[in-house]
């Protein structure tokens, strides 16, 4: 027994036999291990989903009807079509999602699990606690608080994602070309990171915005400009490691372009630290956005978003406990989920668990 | 040593050009002018009418300011008010910059040193528990809380404790406005004090939950990486005590980065203090910067940012010569 286990050992050890795990499989091997770090990527999956299908969660318009024996898709056709044709008439509340008899008989309609627009209104509703037809309540203008919710999501995840996109974009170029040519580049940029951490960033962001047009758009990029010192300093040190290790020498010797060196040789060994910066750096711009709008400085209204609900609570302080729990509720489970996924990557791809 | 140093404080230079230059750049972005600005706040006051002197009072204002020079002039102008801490006057209530900030900054340090005391009071016995037991039953429970506290954002929380804690339709136990009772200053101290401290509870908890659960957290990964070190092996094998181990051996150097990052954590609070004070309607530093940024207040907005610009830079300063000083292994290129 031992005799043949002691030769297969020895055979997967021949050249050529089974290739070792690669770093990917090998991150992701310890990566699934950790509960908490996969369930925060389901969650991170999810809220992306959600984010994404938000028009067909939360609407004020069926999903399928068939009305006077025709069949139409009024969410896909919302202008031309059923411009004149108010659906809110025919909206039950309570016999969701499936609606049947209004019209001729067979007439039915399928309506989104929310059947609430996120800026449709409704004074008499307004401030409505958690009811059977409004799961998460109304605001003070009797919107439904789980469609904004839905809705909201797209604010925080896109913010989140194009910021950090472009907080990736510079800080890796920066941080490369620190790191690669050294001296005199490396001081200018390690000076502008230096001024970059010592003025208030949160402040600066709130000035800017409060400066600029109110927009989205405003909100990304500064974000995103303020944001890119921690992935420069991450690439930038792992640069000036592998600026000697053998591989970079050699594609040197061979008369390798510094373009072709920097970005076909070294980043991709570069990435692993960027990757887990880039997940923390989701967790931030999406604290960092509802920072704004619930100071007043976030996307313009009506566009609904988690900070903005949270915002309306205060002056509803002393009752209206839904407008505070459930927005607030969103931004912490999803600033959880990435924080955990950011944790998990870190320790799956520590070096010590490869020895 | 000294090369070192002199290295340092050289680097210095260009980052106070950066920060001066940042901080014209927002005087600069501002849609119109400060002037402009200026004369909407005076036509609010219904001075509006004749044009001729709506242009003089633009023509005052923007050489006051300086904004009828060129632009490198302009900067150089501001450069020179920077050195000679000469922010000029509110556009508000016209009163010194200087005496705003003055006024409002000891009780936003008074918050934010008890906030600081409080974490690292807490957190560094709490890392060390971590460190020493790891991966036990408590170890466990304490990183899953501290690691969900730190993702807890603290508007949130302010809003929630408001509304649980501060009367409304439930609990009725924190005062949730201001630092003071009304007609608290007349008080004997025996009665102010305690009055006052009540009315800080929520405030500093929103400020300390956060860089509590960041430090420990850090102290513990700190820690564990230090008692794996061969020294403290050394340490254990030649039979000192466990406490002598870790708290003479271990802890001097596995606390190091945590005592240096005392210098960057003051000027970062006041990030958060813009939100919580104005929350909780303290009238510290960051309610000023609040108020200043909604009023478009130039000369208070440019001033508070170059203020702690320049405190951040002299505490990232100090940290790296307090590590240069306390580790040795720091070389001198």
């Amino acid at each position: 027994m031992n005799v043949t286990d002691a030769s297969q050992t020895d055979s997967r050890q021949s050249p050529g036999a089974i290739p070792p795990p690669s770093y990917r499989t090998m991150v992701w091997h310890h990566f699934r291990k950790n509960r908490l770090a996969v369930a925060g990527l389901w969650a991170t999956v999810a809220l992306v989903a959600v984010a994404l299908l938000a028009p067909l969660l939360a609407n004020d318009r069926p999903l399928v009807a068939r009305l006077d024996g025709r069949w139409s898709l009024p969410l896909l056709a919302p202008a031309a079509a059923e411009a004149n044709r108010d659906w809110h008439d025919l909206r039950r509340p309570g016999g969701f999602p499936w609606q049947t008899g209004f019209g001729r008989g067979g007439d039915f309609a399928l309506w989104p699990p929310v059947p609430f627009s996120p800026t449709e209104y409704d004074l008499l509703q307004s401030l409505s606690p958690p009811t059977r037809i409004h799961w998460f309540g109304t605001d003070d203008r009797g919107r439904d608080v789980l469609s904004r919710m839905i809705h909201g999501a797209r604010i925080s995840l896109s913010v989140g994602f194009v910021a950090v996109g472009l907080a990736l974009m510079i800080g890796i170029c920066s941080g490369a070309l620190a790191g690669y040519f050294g001296g005199w580049v490396d001081q200018v940029i390690s000076r502008v990171i230096e001024i970059i951490l010592t003025i208030p960033t949160f402040f600066l962001i709130i000035a800017i915005i409060a400066f600029l047009p109110p927009s989205i758009y405003n909100i990304m990029a500064v974000i995103g400009l303020t944001g890119w010192t921690g992935v420069a300093r991450f690439v930038r040190a792992e640069f000036l490691k592998l600026k000697q290790v053998d591989f970079v020498m050699a594609s040197r010797a061979l008369g390798a372009s510094h373009g072709r060196i920097i970005f076909l040789h070294m980043l991709p060994n570069a990435m692993a630290p960027v990757l887990v910066s880039a997940v923390f750096g989701i967790a931030g711009a999406i604290l960092t956005e509802s920072s704004l709008s619930f100071l007043g400085f976030g996307v313009p209204p009506p566009t609904p978003s988690w900070g903005d609900i949270l915002s309306q609570s205060r002056d509803y302080i002393e009752f209206a406990w839904w407008l505070t729990s459930f927005p607030g509720l969103a931004i912490f489970l999803s600033i959880t989920a990435y924080n955990l996924v950011g944790e998990g990557l870190r320790d799956a791809m520590d070096p010590k668990l490869f020895q | 040593m000294s090369a070192y140093l002199i290295k340092r404080l050289l680097q210095i230079i260009p980052t106070l050009v950066g920060i001066t230059f940042v901080t014209f750049l927002i005087i600069q972005l501002a849609p119109g002018n400060p002037a402009l600005v200026k004369l909407q706040m005076a036509g609010e006051g219904g001075e509006m009418a004749d044009s001729a002197y709506t242009r003089q009072i633009i023509d005052q204002t923007r050489k006051l300011y300086g904004l009828d020079k060129p632009l490198p002039i302009q900067y150089l102008l501001w450069v020179k008010r920077v050195m000679t801490f000469d922010f000029g006057t509110s556009y508000k209530d016209h009163r010194p910059v200087l005496d705003k900030i003055a006024e409002r900054l000891p009780i936003t340090l008074q918050i934010n040193i008890i906030s600081i005391f409080l974490v690292y009071l807490i957190a560094i016995p709490f890392g060390i528990y971590s460190a020493t037991h790891p991966e036990s039953f408590w170890d466990r429970l304490l990183t899953l809380g501290f690691f969900f506290l730190y993702s807890l954002p603290s508007f949130w929380v302010a809003v929630l404790l408001i509304m649980f804690l501060g009367g409304g339709d439930f609990w009725d136990v924190f005062p949730v406005y201001g630092v003071s009772s009304i007609g608290a200053e007349t008080w004997p101290w025996w009665a102010w004090l305690p009055d006052r401290l009540w009315h800080l509870v929520l405030p500093v908890a929103c400020l300390t939950y956060g860089g509590l659960a960041y430090l420990s957290r850090l102290a513990r990964a700190e820690l564990l990486e230090v008692i794996r070190e061969d020294y403290v092996r050394t340490a254990r094998s030649k039979g000192l005590s466990e406490r002598v181990v870790i708290f003479k051996h271990a802890l001097r150097n596995g606390l190091l980065p945590i005592v240096t990052l005392l210098a960057f954590l003051l000027p970062a609070m006041f990030g958060g203090s813009v939100i919580i004070e104005s929350i909780f309607s303290i009238p510290g530093m960051g309610q000023l910067g609040f108020e200043a940024v909604l009023s478009r207040d130039y000369p208070v907005i440019m001033a508070i940012t170059t203020i702690s610009a320049l405190l951040t830079l002299i505490g990232l300063l100090l940290s790296d010569i307090l590590y240069a000083l306390l580790d040795p292994r720091i070389k001198l290129e």
